[in-house]
């Protein structure tokens, strides 16, 4: 039962201190003194006070938009194990439920971009939907790879269960899929070097532009939904990428909270030291990441 | 479920007996009744409504108490015993025929009144009963002789009907594609029948895994396959698909669709498990074909600017998914995984089942937005979300439902696939079906692209023409079929347990092992997972709305024009048009979908209006089967010389012919 709720309020209190920290790595990295580390808190609040201005054309499905992605977004953080504690909810199969939950919450992002009738959200709508469709199957590989290592068919199962000798006797495969998730981390949460969160009015994006016409508490909903998604699939890098559990399992919730800690520093230096791609690039970069689970999938196979 | 109990079952067969007589004879007042424009076509509801009622119930009775008993009828032709039977794989496919012919029925009132159609809708309607007559009809018959009559009624009265506007040259064309596809489709049936009655002595249906699979057994795969598969689509022997469902008025695309092409699953099922331990490449054969079907279709979907020939298309992946399924329970079998095997085949039939209730609701939908709007053309709607408000929702749940998300009921046909695959994945010694897994994401993700495109193209935005900017919702007559359909999607994705137990007895019949006592599907624990989880979503998103509501309600909300980004002329002509919008698609499958462009030329320092066209094209039947064909006609030419059209001629052939078999045989 403590689990469960230490569980609910990271879910819920934690993910924008992760933007503030990628924030203020890329200001050390440039030099700057940069945002507090709670300032995308502050940016909530404020958000969530202001007016709001819709446009004639929109209908209610611009309103359901954000709505319909933070509840699936949320859903999807109930199944996710937080370091070497199981998740509320698990069942086998409930991987599969959350890759889908992922695609519910797209399909209203992108239904509420197209609803505005603005040429450069249905620009960004259209990215959103052809990138995120070949990144799904990079997960599935690495859900395949997981599901096999670890004899289990829930996330709890897979992330959890997933013990020092795993690495140990497949750590080749588990560094192939590692670098594949990473890419996936990356690119379903908009970062460099696919795209740009801090840029509102490029054409050369795709999440920002989608949610151009959003405001006020609608564009609260959004930008808290962004923060959670970065926390979930962050999250289940992490279990990954740290098998080692604290002796003590009190002990392993301050380990979990350090190391998304160094995923948003990791992510923030990323960011710093590289350019966005090329949009032609990207489709490209997202095969290489499903290549490399699937040789992951394969030597665990062979 | 319903008041029969065990002892009383010749009476659920011969309510679906009394139901098919019903359905063949609905149409039939109609043609006599042609001075009361409205009658024969309210009839022919009400009996189809009537019809479906007593065939459901009885088809959910037999699933849920099995019952063996068959018929046997007298009919004096030297074919063997005509023998009719429901059994639980039979049952199953019976129930997307009732439910989709009488919402079908009922569309037509509204869709295609007979006041204004006075000439084409008595027709229409007779054939109409006609096709539901003869899908339930095979799919009970026990006998080759009978099925392919049953057969060759369903494909003809579906050519009539998808011929309704004779006058139209793309119509003329679809029919005709669709005539040669079936009838090469049923040449290989013939074949199937006579090549099972000299390995059996009989035209009568071999029971599941009755036959050893030695000598022809491959032979009758094979043609079960062709023949079968051609109808349902299976690629590379959709060609005819596309350009029909498109041609046809929607509610009898919504048939075609969502219940014929399913007549093609049922005859590869039939057929495919008639064997007691069929080769490896077998699952794998229909495996490959599933995923590439599925891949190639939605991408085909995914590119098409013509509404109903991208619902076409997307059934094609659809059919793609169920094969993959059985495939993947063939293996199981083959395999001795009982998971595998359960769930892959219940997840083809869960499947079977959910796709004959989203792809009617789209079709359907469809009919409303063309009624509307005058055109099939995405690009050339927009904004019709706030003109046909009930029209927009029901078609949402549609879309979100074929894109298998939850908590909808396409995820949980999906569901049980990928189970069946990670299941699969855990241990087995050779795990090739993990494979499948992406694929079915890959598949899943595509289908997003196609189906936010056509959603959002054509509901939201602003109108791209005039007849989008006028357009009305549809009548009751249509909304209520729809409004069932959708509601239906919205229950089994919510409760997904009681439709599993109807699929699970189909599905445990085709296991070499007992059933597990008590439906081992659908009490497993994820279903209930499952169903909690969907609950728990729309708590969750109901509980935000509200939050949302109050929180916008608050604060002061102003109203003002979508932002242009500083361009000051927008015009509706400005908007992502749905070609632009799946561009990044198509030049990813660039070397399958081939659309044919024609790029602007612009000259000189200021060049003037210049016009860019997008077509997708139909690559086999365009690059592959039209110049095939031309070739062939050079070729035969002279065979042509024997039609003339000289009828007394004709019957000396016949008489020739005759003679010469007789001199043979003796």
């Amino acid at each position: 039962m403590a689990d469960t709720i230490i569980h609910l309020l990271l879910a819920l209190l934690m993910p924008p201190l992760l933007l503030g920290v990628i924030g203020k790595t890329k200001a050390a990295f440039a030099g700057r003194v940069g945002a507090p580390y709670l300032q995308p808190y502050f940016d909530l609040a404020r958000l969530f006070r202001k007016g709001s201005v819709f446009s004639p054309t929109t209908t209610w499905i611009f309103r359901a938009g954000p709505v319909v992605t933070l509840a699936a977004t949320a859903a999807a953080a109930l199944m996710i194990p937080f370091g070497n504690h199981p998740a509320p909810i698990s069942f086998a199969g409930d991987a599969v439920l959350f890759a889908y939950l992922f695609a519910l919450g797209r399909f209203f992002t992108t239904l509420a971009a197209l609803d505005t009738g603005s040429s450069f959200e249905g620009m960004g709508a259209a990215r959103e939907v052809t990138f995120s469709c070949l990144a799904e199957p990079t997960l599935f590989f690495a859900l395949v790879t997981l599901a096999r290592l670890t004899g289990s068919l829930s996330l709890t199962g897979m992330l959890t269960g997933l013990p020092a000798a795993v690495w140990l006797g497949a750590g080749a495969s588990m560094i192939l899929l590692l670098c594949g998730m990473f890419i996936v981390l990356l690119s379903e949460n908009c970062r460099i070097p696919f795209d740009d969160p801090n840029t509102h009015l490029e054409l050369t994006m795709i999440h920002e532009v989608m949610v151009l016409d959003h405001s006020g508490p609608a564009f609260g909903l959004i930008l808290y939904g962004a923060a959670l998604k970065l926390f979930v699939l962050g999250a289940f890098f992490v279990d990954i990428a740290l098998p080692f559990g604290a002796s003590n399992p009190a002990l392993e919730w301050p380990l979990f909270v350090f190391s998304m800690l160094v995923l948003a520093i990791l992510i923030g230096m990323v960011e710093s030291v590289m350019a966005r791609l090329r949009l032609v690039r990207i489709p490209q970069l997202l095969v290489a990441a499903t290549v490399l689970t699937a040789f992951s999938m394969l030597l665990i196979l062979r | 479920m319903t008041g029969f109990g065990p002892d009383e079952f010749p009476l659920a067969i011969a309510l679906i007996g009394c139901a098919t007589a019903l359905l063949a004879l609905s149409g039939i007042p109609g043609l006599f009744l042609r001075h009361r424009p409205g009658w024969g076509q309210n009839f022919a509801a009400a009996a189809t409504v009537v019809a479906a009622l007593a065939g459901l119930s009885s088809a959910v009775s037999l699933l849920l108490f099995p019952d063996p008993s068959s018929w046997l009828l007298d009919w004096n032709l030297p074919f063997g015993d005509c023998e009719v039977a429901v059994d639980a794989l039979s049952a199953l496919f019976l129930i997307p025929v009732f439910l989709v012919s009488a919402c079908a029925a009922v569309y037509a009132i509204g869709y295609h009144p007979a006041r204004e159609h006075r000439d084409t809708e008595p027709g229409m309607t007779f054939f109409t009963g006609i096709l539901a007559a003869a899908m339930v009809l095979l799919l009970m018959a026990r006998n080759g002789v009978l099925f392919i009559m049953a057969w060759e009624a369903m494909a003809l009265s579906a050519w009539f009907l998808l011929t309704t506007d004779r006058g139209k040259p793309e119509v003329q064309r679809a029919g005709t594609v669709y005539l040669f596809a079936t009838h090469i489709g049923t040449m290989a049936l013939f074949v199937l029948f006579a090549v099972l009655r000299t390995e059996t002595g009989t035209f009568g249906f071999p029971g599941i895994r009755a036959l050893a699979s030695t000598g022809p057994a491959t032979a009758i795969f094979l043609l079960a396959l062709f023949g079968f598969g051609a109808k349902a689509g299976l690629m590379p022997l959709h060609t005819w698909l596309p350009a029909a469902h498109a041609n046809a008025p929607s509610h009898v695309s919504a048939l075609l669709s969502g219940v014929m092409l399913k007549m093609g699953i049922y005859g590869i099922v039939r057929v495919a498990f008639l064997f007691q331990a069929p080769p490896a490449w077998w699952d794998i054969l229909l495996v490959v074909m599933g995923a590439m079907t599925a891949v190639l279709g939605i991408a085909f979907a995914t590119s098409q600017r013509d509404l109903k020939r991208m619902l076409a298309c997307s059934s094609i992946e659809n059919i793609g998914i169920i094969t993959l399924g059985l495939g993947l329970g063939m293996a199981g079998i083959r395999r001795g995984n009982t998971t595998l095997a359960l769930l892959g085949v219940a997840g083809a039939f869960l499947h079977v089942l959910n796709h004959s209730l989203f792809k009617p609701l789209l079709f359907l939908g469809s009919g409303a937005l063309i009624h509307a709007t005058g055109t099939r053309e995405i690009d050339r709607m927009g904004g019709l979300a706030k003109r046909m408000p009930t029209t927009a929702l029901l078609f949402l749940v549609g879309s979100a439902a074929i894109c298998g998300l939850p908590p909808l009921n396409g995820f949980v046909g999906e569901f049980l696939i990928y189970l069946g695959i990670f299941s699969d994945a855990r241990g087995a010694a050779a795990p090739w079906p993990a494979l499948l897994a992406p694929v079915l994401a890959l598949v899943g993700g595509i289908a997003a692209i196609g189906f936010v495109k056509l959603y959002g193209i054509a509901f939201l935005g602003n109108p791209r023409s005039p007849e989008a900017a006028t357009g009305h919702e549809a009548g009751k007559a249509m909304l209520l079929p729809m409004a069932l359909l959708a509601i239906l999607c919205c229950v089994v994705g919510v409760v997904p347990q009681p439709i599993i137990r109807l699929v699970e007895p189909a599905a445990s019949s085709l296991m070499p092992w007992p059933p597990a006592p008590g439906g081992a599907i659908a009490t497993l624990p994820s279903i209930g997972w499952l169903s909690v989880a969907s609950g728990g979503l729309l708590a969750l998103a109901a509980l935000i709305a509200l939050l949302f509501r109050r929180r916008l309600a608050a604060a002061p909300s102003a109203v003002a024009p979508t932002w242009g980004c500083g361009y000051l002329a927008p015009s509706p002509r400005v908007q992502y048009t749905g070609t632009s919008f799946s561009e990044l698609l198509v030049n990813l499958f660039e070397g399958a979908v081939r659309p044919d462009r024609t790029p602007p030329i612009l000259s000189g320092l200021a060049a003037g209006a210049s016009r860019f066209r997008f077509a997708p094209t139909e690559t086999i039947l365009d690059r592959l089967l039209f110049p095939a064909f031309s070739v062939a006609a050079g070729v035969f030419a002279f065979i042509h010389r024997l039609q003339h059209g000289q009828m007394h001629i004709y019957m000396l052939y016949i008489f020739v012919t005759l003679f010469l078999l007789m001199i043979w045989a003796h």
